[in-house]
């Protein structure tokens, strides 16, 4: 993790024993499996009423908008769950540990069955928030889940609790500790997760496509809008549309990542 | 231990290229997913048949759009059977389907359905006609025609129906302008639609009397109801040109335009492309039944209504109808 990387000696100490041959292993790798694919979806993008038309606008705000969203409630409810599985003793918390990574074992057509079943017209709970926004932002959360929990618990285990201690010492009360002692350390590691869970939600397709509805102009997010394009016959506005979205993507990963190394600039 | 397991290997795969050089034929049949249950009958049937006697089959199923992508792409294929004929049309435009592939007394096709209206237990909403649709508060679920190619027929099902009612052309594409206010879920396949549907949305959902028949066999709790005037779909199939096995491959397509064979696709709610297959099963005649002819044939359909940019399909969700 970022903060225990920044918190141990420089990296400059140990270098790999052939640098050289790491570097151009990793590049050919990151070339094949990611930038090649990306560089031909490029090449293959071409219709621009793919992507100004005002369908395609509107799927594309709606997307941001909602991934934006769940990347905030999942900094903060992450951190939250993350706390109580590493500070907290209960019964049956390895349990409860194991039940963090089951939206990403599974399919996640499935976890749109499971939420409509749960959560749609004939609602066990009396809950019915099927075929609306709503809907989209709660399976969003549900397999987004992971990765701030996951990204920030590691921190949080290797933290000094004496740290801690010698700030409540000095008379620091137990916000004023939370906000300075031990935000600034698991912060990197929030934003870690919260720019995977961004990322992830602005790409999510299976666990969407069952309990919006899909509604231009309502409740289609961007990866059914290409997908409708793709089916139509439309593989260039598709990639066009595709590229949009990466190149946004990109810049608030970017973004994220810049916050990240600001927030860490004393450690370095 | 490594020279070992090479071994075991080789031991292990000798038998099978030995039985994959023998005399067996191995057919690839890509479908689309809907009648995947009826193949699995139909090909061990085939199989128990002389043409078939040694025929083995591998067999992928998928959406049909994407299936006839995957063959346009170079996925291998002897026969294709398709939901629509321009999956077909787009893979004779590549050359990987001769362009006589429906000049036989079939046109092609194999089996046929026709498009009707899924309801609430007692159709507590009245539903019969495509006006029906449009009164107040009736919500209607059907697949996103450019999402499912399938959901096309939906469309053209509603847009014919309206003509038959008297309606011009102009006056039909208001219709479904209208009646697309009314749709409020626009699921990406008609299983989809049929899960949402279940699930307690919508009054109405547009689908396949195949599909219905299909849930009503699978114990869901299903009632449809078929318009007076509704399109009858047909399904298109064909062996590809470039098969390596077109004697066979052609064989298993001649058997499915068989009775015996019909009769099976009837069992598993198609209607057969067969008349004399069709006896002891109740498939209801309408007395305005149509034909994608009558609203003009597949090809200005798709220019027309479906084309991404400029089809009337694309100006009414665009317009934000939905």
């Amino acid at each position: 993790m970022a903060a225990r990387a920044a918190a141990l000696p420089s990296p400059k100490a140990r270098q790999s024993p052939w640098p050289g041959l790491a570097v151009g292993l990793s590049t050919l790798y990151l070339s094949v499996i990611v930038l090649l694919p990306l560089a031909a979806l490029s090449w293959r993008a071409h219709g621009w009423n793919a992507i100004t038309s005002a369908q395609a606008v509107s799927s594309l705000k709606l997307t941001l908008g909602v991934s934006v969203l769940v990347a905030l409630v999942n900094a903060v409810a992450g951190t939250m769950i993350a706390w109580t599985l590493v500070r907290d003793r209960f019964v049956g918390q390895g349990f409860v540990n194991a039940l963090v990574d089951l939206p990403f074992a599974l399919p996640t057509i499935v976890a749109g069955l499971t939420l409509l079943a749960l959560y749609g017209p004939k609602s066990p709970a009396g809950i019915n928030v099927a075929f609306t926004r709503w809907a989209i932002l709660l399976a969003l959360l549900f397999v987004t889940l992971p990765f701030v929990v996951r990204t920030v618990q590691p921190v949080l285990l290797e933290l000094d609790t004496e740290m801690e201690d010698a700030a409540a010492s000095l008379g620091a009360g137990r916000l004023a500790t939370f906000r300075r002692v031990i935000l600034p350390n698991i912060l990197p590691a929030i934003l870690s997760g919260v720019a995977l869970a961004f990322a992830r939600a602005v790409g999510e397709f299976g666990s969407v496509v069952l309990i919006s509805g899909n509604l231009p102009f309502k409740t289609e997010v961007v990866s059914v809008y290409v997908f409708g394009r793709i089916e139509s016959g439309d593989a260039g506005g598709a990639a066009a549309a595709s590229v949009v979205i990466l190149t946004i993507s990109f810049v608030v990963l970017l973004a994220i990542g810049g916050f990240r190394r600001w927030v860490t600039r004393h450690d370095r | 231990m490594r020279r070992i397991s090479l071994a075991l290997l080789i031991a292990l795969f000798l038998p099978a290229l030995a039985a994959g050089a023998s005399k067996d034929t191995k057919l690839t049949l890509v479908a689309y997913s809907t009648p995947k249950d009826a193949y699995g009958q139909l090909i061990s049937s085939f199989q128990k048949t002389g043409a078939g006697n040694g025929v083995t089959f591998s067999q992928s199923y998928g959406a049909s759009g994407e299936q006839s992508r995957a063959v346009a792409a170079g996925l291998d294929a002897d026969i294709v059977a398709f939901s629509l004929e321009p999956d077909i049309t787009s893979l004779v435009q590549k050359k990987l389907v001769a362009k006589s592939w429906n000049k036989d007394k079939f046109h092609g096709m194999v089996t046929r359905s026709v498009v009707v209206f899924i309801v609430r237990d007692g159709n507590p909403k009245k539903i019969k006609t495509w006006n029906d649709l449009l009164k107040p508060g009736v919500q209607v679920i059907t697949p996103n025609p450019f999402t499912s190619g399938g959901a096309r027929w939906n469309v053209m099902a509603a847009y014919g129906g309206a003509l038959r009612s008297g309606k011009t052309p102009k006056q039909a594409v208001d219709y479904l302008g209208k009646m697309w206010k009314h749709v409020v879920s626009q699921p990406t396949s008609a299983r989809e639609g049929l899960v949402q549907f279940l699930a307690g949305r919508g009054d109405v959902f547009l689908a396949y009397e195949n599909e219905a028949i299909f849930a009503q066999k699978k114990g869901q709790p299903v009632q449809f109801v078929i318009p007076k005037a509704t399109i009858l779909i047909e399904n298109p199939i064909a062996v590809t040109s470039t098969s390596k096995h077109k004697t066979e491959a052609n064989a298993f397509v001649k058997f499915l335009r068989t009775a015996s064979a019909q009769k099976i696709f009837a069992q598993n709610g198609y209607r057969p492309v067969v008349a004399s297959a069709a006896k002891g099963f109740n498939f209801p005649t309408r007395p305005q039944l149509f034909t994608i002819k009558y609203v003009g044939g597949w090809a200005k359909v798709e220019k027309k209504f479906f084309d991404p940019n400029t089809g009337v399909m694309a100006k009414i969700q665009g317009s934000g109808g939905g």
